[in-house]
């Protein structure tokens, strides 16, 4: 099989594997949508003052933001320590497949999940909440998600090279994002957030891809609607992440 | 004679200042089963896992096909298929998918619905593996470590935690590879497993190989001895017995057992005597030395538990 084929075969079993799990598909493609549900209901009419948009605009590309992170660093970091400790990625390690081709597909597989999940959060936030999807910044909005779907996974792959056991790795990934989620806007509308609080947000790459993500979704915003700068830090966090995946990640279980 | 398939020379592996292979050499033909027999701890787990590529060395030279593993590529992994000790399958595929996703790693692979023949899972091809036995998921172990069609293969204690009748139908797959002309390097702390399977076995206890050759060959070698025993003829009692006999024998009840290096002399004087006599000898028993006896001869006996591997 060629390189990029090879790919596909293993982005194929992965998307088999992750559709069977009733967990994955609950707390991946379900929970965001729930979310969605109830906090673009609870705020629908509520103006975010700060930025004079709707509640509902304003929660499409929180949730969207929450669902790509879901997808590729919640996903990533809570199923790669586990399959190292049981054994599955050794078993992987000892075959023809070259690792890149394995993370290739790990990271094709995240990235669909995540182009999915936009897609499913767009059509309700247009059908149920009448939130307008974007036409003229469409282009930034989908560079928005690719930029941030590869740092993200890049920085699950990072976690997940931290993470010591299969029990750990629940905990400190939530530990990590939850409170980011709350701190960075995506929970709790921004205007109702101290200044320092967001600019704590602004130290971590969450807040910067949620930012860029509004940015695309706002109706208020003029021109292309690419967030360079912001950009430039999701992808210099995952970066960083490549980096330490690169340096420390392992195939077999700790002993 | 062609090159052997594996050979190693004075493998050294420590952990942490903790010498858990202390210079071993090893040489696997082509066509053979070779087991790896030792206690818990003894760095069978060590060898194999250099054998392997997992593991680097402290010392020694390693070839297995004719490459030092350290430097395993890609395509040496297309000739080899490894069997892991732990290795969990994936819960949401069946064995059919998982030996489509495995066969798809390999330049040439055996067919899938052959390969699940071969291993006996045809009614559970298409289960999910979460749903198999203990038993039909090692089988699939060995299903996925066959299907790039290697010509060599290693199972790290294949059957460990099986029942019975698990175990004998392991034992059938693992023999059915002999006659693909695949060799097979095994490590278990089964006797029995080593006895049935192996062509040639290795002793391994503390780091070292204590005996090598086959398990024929590890029963006949000089310092192990045959036992023979039976049980007293009526209205006979220990003293009557010949003066070699009853001097070289343990008389516990009724049952005189004794040992020795060469059986027919002892024999010969024992069944002697009892004609002259017109008696039996009831449950004469004689009994060449098992792999189990030169095993727990050589090991002391002790399975070195908590030494870990």
């Amino acid at each position: 099989m060629s390189g990029v084929a090879l790919v596909m075969h293993q982005f194929r079993f992965d998307q088999k594997v992750f559709w069977r799990n009733p967990a994955a598909v609950f707390f991946t493609a379900l929970l965001p949508l729930i979310f969605l549900f109830i906090l673009a209901s609870v705020f629908a009419n509520a103006d975010i003052s700060d930025l004079d948009v709707k509640g509902s605009t304003y929660y499409v590309p929180a949730i969207i933001t929450l669902a790509v992170i879901s997808a590729t660093t919640v996903k990533l970091a809570t199923n790669l320590p586990a399959e190292r400790e049981a054994g599955q990625l050794k078993r992987v390690r000892g075959t023809p497949l070259p690792p890149a081709t394995f993370v290739a597909g790990r990271v094709g597989n995240s990235l669909v999940i995540s182009l999915v999940m936009v897609a499913l959060v767009s059509v309700i936030g247009a059908l149920v909440y009448r939130v307008e999807i974007p036409t003229e910044t469409m282009p930034a909005m989908l560079v928005t998600l690719a930029v941030g779907a590869f740092s993200f996974s890049c920085l699950g792959f990072a976690l997940a090279a931290v993470i010591p056991t299969e029990e750990a790795a629940p905990a400190v990934t939530n530990a990590t994002v939850l409170p980011l989620y709350f701190l960075s806007g995506v929970f709790i509308p921004q205007d109702e957030l101290p200044n320092g609080v967001l600019n704590f947000a602004d130290a971590f790459p969450i807040r910067h891809f949620f930012e860029a993500m509004f940015t695309a979704w706002d109706p208020n915003t003029t021109g292309s609607g690419f967030e360079f700068g912001q950009l430039a830090v999701v992808a210099a966090w995952g970066v960083f992440g490549l980096l330490v995946a690169v340096r420390f990640f392992r195939w077999e279980p700790r002993r | 004679m062609p090159d052997p398939v594996i050979s190693v020379e004075g493998l050294r592996k420590s952990y942490d200042g903790l010498e858990a292979v202390r210079g071993i050499d090893l040489e696997v033909r082509a066509g053979e089963i070779f087991a790896f027999l030792g206690p818990n701890g003894a760095g069978k787990t060590t060898t194999v896992e250099v054998l392997e590529g997992y593991r680097t060395r402290n010392g020694g030279e390693v070839s297995v096909l004719g490459v030092d593993p350290q430097r395993a590529d890609r395509d040496w992994r297309q000739r080899v298929g490894f069997v892991l000790q732990e290795s969990r399958l994936v819960p949401e595929l069946t064995p059919r998918e998982a030996l489509e996703q495995y066969a798809g790693y390999y330049s040439s692979p055996r067919e899938v619905d052959e390969t699940i023949r071969l291993v006996g899972l045809e009614e559970k091809a298409d289960v999910r593996t979460s749903k198999l036995s203990g038993g039909q998921q090692r089988r699939l172990d060995v299903a996925l470590a066959l299907i790039g069609d290697p010509e060599l293969l290693f199972l790290d204690e294949p059957t460990t935690g099986f029942d019975p009748s698990a175990r004998r139908q392991a034992w059938e797959v693992i023999a059915g590879l002999r006659d693909l002309g695949k060799t097979v390097f095994l490590t278990t702390h089964y006797m029995d497993e080593a006895q049935t399977l192996a062509d040639r076995v290795a002793i391994i206890s503390a780091g070292r190989i204590l005996a090598t050759g086959s398990p024929e060959e590890l029963g006949h070698d000089g310092e192990t001895r045959t036992e023979i025993s039976f049980r007293l003829p009526d209205g006979v009692v220990g003293p009557d017995l010949p003066y070699g006999i009853r001097t070289a024998a343990r008389i516990d009840a009724e049952l005189v057992s004794l040992s020795a290096q060469d059986p027919v002399p002892v024999l010969r004087e024992l069944t002697n005597w009892a004609a002259d006599r017109g008696v039996g000898l009831p449950g004469l028993l004689v009994r060449r030395p098992s792999l189990e006896d030169v095993y727990l001869q050589l090991t002391g006996g002790t399975d070195g538990a908590g030494e870990g591997s």
